[in-house]
C-alpha cells in the first residue's frame, strides 16, 4: 500500500458519544480503491458504530472524514449514498413481494408516457444488463421471496453497484450462506474489486477474512487497535488483538463413550421435502453435531423433533418409551429444549427482564393458584447468572440489553431451570463474539459432562469437531453420513457428506 | 439495525425510568392539568356532583377498557366488546325480567355471557387462527344481531325490579359515610382495575399475558401453551365486557338492544391514552383508568364550556395522536 495513493476512504480521529457512553475513542480507517477491507473486533467493539458514521447514520462528535482526498461531512444516510457508500446490512432490505428488477430501480423507476407509467420493459432490461455485467443468472422478472438468501444478496449488491458505489460495507455477507453460496459471493466480490470497488467486510469468521481480504483492521472496546496485512500476522494474533485473552480448547477425550443409555430416538421422520426418513439416536451425556449445508434440513429436524412445526410421519422414543410431539408444550414436558438460531425472534422475550425470560418455561412451578412466587423467580434467576456467569447488571435488566453471548447464556438458564435433560442448540455461537464463543463451548462440554444429551446444530464445521462426540451430516433432508469425532475427521470429510445428493 | 442495537453498542445501558412508567406520570401528568385547566375555566367543573358525574360516566367504559387491555397485551384487539356488553345486558334482561331468575342468578348469567363470547373470539383466534381483527369483527356483528333477534329490538325494561337500578347507581358508600354519595358503579370500576392490576402484574395470567405479546413464537418455544392461554386471556376480556353490560343496564335500568356500538373504539382509545401499546408487550392497568379518566374529563369540561358535542369528538381524535405520538417520540429518544 503506497502511502502516496489516495484513499478512498479516510478516517480519523472519529470520537462518538452516547448519553454519557464513549462509544469511539479517537478511531481510524482507511480504504483504498480496488481493496478488500476486513474490519473485525468482539460485539460491541464499536465496528458497526463507526460503519454508521461512515454510512451517515451517525454524526461522530469529533474527526475528520475524507472520501477521494476532500473533506466531507455526512449528514444524514442520503449524502453518503451520494457520495458513492453503500451497504449491505445483515438482514437484507428487499421487499420479498417484489420482483428482482422492481427491488433494484425501487424509487427510481423507469418511466414513460409523461411519467405516468412505470416503463418495466426498460426497467427488466437494465437490470438484465446489470446481472450479466456481474456473470449473475438471475431473471430480473423473478420474485425476491423465491430466491435463496444468497441470491438475495447478489441483488442487494447489484442494487449497490447500479446506484454507483464505490465503496461497499457488508456486514457478515456470509452468516446465512452455505459454503459453495459463499464461493458464488467471494467471485463477485473479486470482480468488484477488479472494478475499483473498495469493500469493507465485516465478519467474525477468519478463514474467509484470510481468504477475501487484502488488510484486516482490529477494534477492541470503541478503540482502533491496528491495521494489519494479511499474511503478515497468524490468525492467532488478531484473535488476541481482538480479545485480549486466550481462546478455550475443548479435550474431547473425557467422553463416556458409545455404551451410555439412548435417550432419544428418532425413526423414520418425514416432513414433506425437508426430512426424509431421518433416523437418529442420542445418549445420556452426548453432543451429537449435525453438519450440513443451510437447507440441507438441520433446523427442520431440531423443530420437528421439539414439535415446533408439524410432521408427516416416524416415531419418536424418549428414554425408551414412544411419545407422540405435536407442540413445544408436550416436548417441554418431556425434558426437550430448544435454542433457535434466532435468539431475537425465536429464543428471548427481549422487552422482558433476565429473571423473566429464566423463568418463562417454568412458571408453573414459580405458580401457587396461579399467584407468582417472584421471591423464588428471583433466586433461581440470580443463580442462573451467578453459575452461568451471565453478565448483567442485574436480573432485572431487559434482557434486550445483553451481549448475544449473554442471551444464549439465559437461554441455557431457561432449560435448565425447566430441567430439560435433552438440549437441541441450533447454531450456539451465531452473532456471538469470539471471547464468549469459548464460555458457551466451554458451557457446553460441562452440560455434556454432567449428563444432559445435547444436538448441536452448527455451520461452522470447526465448531462441530471441537465440541462434537459423534458427527450426523445431512444433505437435502436425508442423513448421509454419521461420523465419530475420534480425531480421524476432518473437515473435508464432513463436506464429502454434506455435498452427497441421492436422487 | 434494530433500535435496541444502538443501545447495546455503546455500553449495555438500560434507561434508568423504565419507559411504561413514563409514560404513565406523563399521562397522569396530563390528567392533572386538564383538571386544573377546566377548574379555572369554569368554577362549575371541580364540583363534588360533577366529579361524582364523571365518574360514573366513565365507568362502563373504563370497565370495557379495563378488559380491553388484556387482548391489546398480547398484541391483539377485541372489536366485539361494545355489542357483546350490549348482548350481556339483554341476557341479563331476559333472565332476570322473561326467565324470572333470581337477581343475583341473572347477573352471573349476564357476566358468563359476555365471558362465553370471549372465549369464542379467543378459540377462533387461537386454535382456528383467525386474524384477532376478523375474528372480533365477526363476534361484533353475531353479538350485535344477536341483541336485537333475543330482544325483539325492543328495550327490556326492568322496572319490577327496584333492586336491579340500585346496581350501579345505589351508593353502598353514602349508607357507611353519609352524605359521601359516589355511586356503586364507581367502586365497581375501581374494585375491577384493582383486581386487573393483581392479575396483570402477580398473577400467572397476567405473565403469560406480557410474554405472548412480548414475543408470541419465542413463549411458545418455551413449552407455553400460547394456545390455551390466549383463550383464557379473550375469556377474561369477556368476563370484564359483561360485567360492563349489567354496569349499563342498571345504569339505564333497561336492556338497550341497538346501543352499544362505538364503545370498543372507545374501549381502544382509553387503553392506547393509557400507554398501552397496540404491538402488544407492554402495557399497565393504571394506565388504562388514567386513560378512560382523560376522556370522560375531556367530555365534560368541554361540555361545561359549552362545545358543541361534534367538536367534542374532534377533540378526543386529536388526544389520542397527540399521546400516541408522545408515546413514539419519547421511545425515539430512548432509542437515539
Amino acid at each position: 500500500m503506497d502511502e502516496a495513493e489516495e484513499a478512498l476512504v479516510r478516517m480519523e480521529g472519529i470520537e462518538k458519544h452516547f448519553a454519557g457512553v464513549h462509544a469511539l475513542k479517537d478511531c481510524r480507517f482507511e480504504l483504498l480503491a480496488g481493496e478488500v477491507h476486513g474490519l473485525v473486533g468482539e460485539n460491541g467493539a464499536g465496528k458497526s458504530t463507526l460503519m454508521k458514521v461512515l454510512t451517515g447514520v451517525y454524526r461522530p462528535n469529533a474527526g475528520i472524514i475524507r472520501i477521494d482526498g476532500r473533506d466531507v461531512q455526512l449528514s444524514d444516510p442520503k449524502a453518503a449514498q451520494a457520495l458513492g457508500i453503500g451497504m449491505i446490512h445483515q438482514e437484507l432490505n428487499l421487499a420479498p413481494d417484489l420482483t428482482v428488477a422492481q427491488n433494484i430501480f425501487i424509487g427510481r423507476e423507469p418511466r414513460r408516457g409523461f411519467g405516468l407509467f412505470l416503463d418495466d420493459k426498460t426497467m427488466n432490461e437494465r437490470t438484465r444488463e446489470l446481472l450479466a455485467g456481474m456473470n449473475l443468472d438471475i431473471d430480473p422478472r423473478s420474485q425476491v421471496a423465491g430466491l435463496t438468501v444468497a441470491k438475495q444478496q447478489m441483488v442487494e449488491i447489484v442494487k449497490a453497484i447500479s446506484l454507483d458505489s464505490k465503496v461497499l460495507i457488508m456486514d457478515e455477507p456470509t452468516a446465512a450462506l452455505s459454503d459453495a453460496e459463499i464461493e458464488e459471493l467471494f467471485v463477485v466480490i473479486e470482480r468488484l474489486r477488479g472494478q475499483g470497488v473498495g469493500i469493507v467486510y465485516i465478519s467474525h469468521r477468519m478463514a474467509e477474512l484470510q481468504r477475501i481480504c487484502d488488510r484486516i483492521t482490529v477494534m477492541r472496546d470503541g478503540q482502533y487497535m491496528d491495521t494489519v496485512k494479511i499474511g503478515e500476522v497468524t490468525v492467532d494474533r488478531i484473535i488476541a488483538m481482538m480479545v485480549g485473552r486466550e481462546l478455550y480448547q475443548a479435550d474431547k477425550s473425557a467422553h463416556a463413550g458409545a455404551h451410555a443409555d439412548i435417550v432419544l430416538e428418532v425413526k423414520g421422520l418425514r416432513r414433506g421435502r425437508a426430512l426424509r426418513n431421518i433416523d437418529l439416536q442420542l445418549r445420556r451425556g452426548e453432543i451429537l453435531g449435525i453438519a450440513g449445508l443451510v437447507g440441507a434440513g438441520r433446523t427442520e429436524l431440531a423443530r420437528a423433533i421439539f414439535g415446533a412445526d408439524p410432521i408427516d410421519g416416524g416415531e419418536l422414543y424418549i428414554r425408551g418409551r414412544r411419545i407422540a410431539i405435536r407442540s413445544p408444550h408436550q416436548a417441554v414436558l418431556h425434558g426437550v429444549g430448544y435454542l433457535s438460531e434466532d435468539r431475537k425472534q425465536y429464543g428471548c422475550l427481549l422487552d422482558m427482564d433476565v429473571k423473566t425470560n429464566v423463568a418463562i418455561a417454568s412458571m408453573p412451578r414459580y405458580a401457587q393458584a396461579g399467584w407468582m412466587k417472584d421471591a423464588e423467580i428471583e433466586r433461581r434467576a440470580s443463580l442462573v447468572v451467578d453459575q452461568l456467569r451471565v453478565k448483567t447488571p442485574s436480573i432485572h435488566q431487559p434482557i434486550k440489553f445483553l451481549s448475544g453471548g449473554n442471551q444464549q447464556k439465559a437461554i441455557i438458564g431457561k432449560w435448565l431451570t425447566r430441567d430439560c435433560d435433552i438440549l437441541i442448540f441450533d447454531e450456539p455461537t451465531r452473532g456471538i463474539d469470539i471471547g464468549a464463543k469459548g464460555e458457551i463451548y466451554k458451557l457446553l462440554d460441562q452440560l455434556a459432562a454432567e449428563g444432559k444429551s445435547i444436538i448441536m446444530i452448527s455451520s461452522e464445521l470447526p465448531e462441530i469437531l471441537r465440541l462434537s462426540h459423534r458427527i450426523l451430516v445431512m444433505c437435502e433432508g436425508r442423513i448421509t453420513g454419521e461420523l465419530t469425532n475420534d480425531g480421524s475427521v476432518t473437515q473435508e470429510s464432513i463436506m464429502h457428506y454434506a455435498t452427497r445428493r441421492i436422487g | 439495525m434494530k433500535d435496541t442495537a444502538l443501545v447495546t453498542q455503546g455500553g449495555k445501558r438500560a434507561p434508568v425510568i423504565p419507559p411504561g412508567l413514563l409514560q404513565q406520570v406523563l399521562a397522569f401528568g396530563s390528567l392533572i392539568v386538564l383538571v386544573l385547566v377546566f377548574s379555572l375555566a369554569s368554577g362549575n367543573f371541580f364540583q363534588f356532583s360533577n366529579i361524582v358525574g364523571i365518574l360514573l360516566s366513565t365507568a362502563v367504559i373504563g370497565v370495557l377498557a379495563l378488559g380491553s387491555t388484556f387482548v391489546i397485551i398480547t398484541g391483539g384487539i377485541d372489536l366485539s366488546v361494545g355489542t357483546v356488553m350490549t348482548l350481556s345486558a339483554v341476557m341479563t334482561g331476559v333472565f332476570i325480567t322473561f326467565w324470572g331468575l333470581p337477581v343475583p342468578l341473572g347477573l352471573l348469567g349476564g357476566i358468563l355471557t359476555g365471558a362465553l363470547c370471549g372465549m369464542v373470539s379467543g378459540v377462533a383466534i387461537a386454535k382456528m387462527k383467525i386474524p384477532p381483527f376478523i375474528a372480533t369483527l365477526a363476534m361484533m356483528m353475531i353479538a350485535k344481531g344477536l341483541a336485537l333477534v333475543i330482544s325483539g329490538t325492543k328495550p327490556i325494561y326492568f322496572t319490577d325490579h327496584p333492586a336491579f337500578g340500585e346496581i350501579a347507581l345505589g351508593s353502598l358508600l353514602a349508607s357507611l359515610i353519609p352524605g359521601f354519595a359516589i355511586p356503586n358503579a364507581v367502586l365497581v370500576f375501581f374494585a375491577v382495575a384493582i383486581i386487573g392490576a393483581i392479575v396483570l402484574s402477580r398473577t400467572i395470567i397476567g405473565r403469560y399475558n406480557l410474554a405472548i405479546g412480548s414475543n408470541e413464537e419465542a413463549t411458545r418455544l418455551s413449552g407455553v401453551n400460547v394456545t390455551f392461554w390466549k383463550i383464557v386471556i379473550y375469556t377474561m376480556t369477556g368476563l370484564f365486557t359483561g360485567l360492563a353490560g349489567i354496569l349499563m343496564a342498571s345504569r339505564l335500568n333497561s336492556a338497550q338492544p341497538a346501543l352499544g356500538m362505538g364503545y370498543e373504539l372507545e374501549a381502544i382509545a382509553a387503553v392506547v391514552i393509557g400507554g398501552t401499546s397496540l404491538s402488544g408487550g407492554k402495557g399497565t392497568i393504571v394506565g388504562t383508568v388514567i386513560g378512560a379518566l382523560i376522556m370522560s374529563v375531556l367530555t365534560n369540561g368541554l361540555r361545561i364550556l359549552s362545545v358543541p358535542q361534534e367538536w367534542q369528538t374532534v377533540v378526543v381524535g386529536f388526544v389520542i395522536v397527540l399521546a400516541v405520538y408522545a408515546d413514539i417520540l419519547r421511545r425515539r429518544k430512548h432509542a437515539a
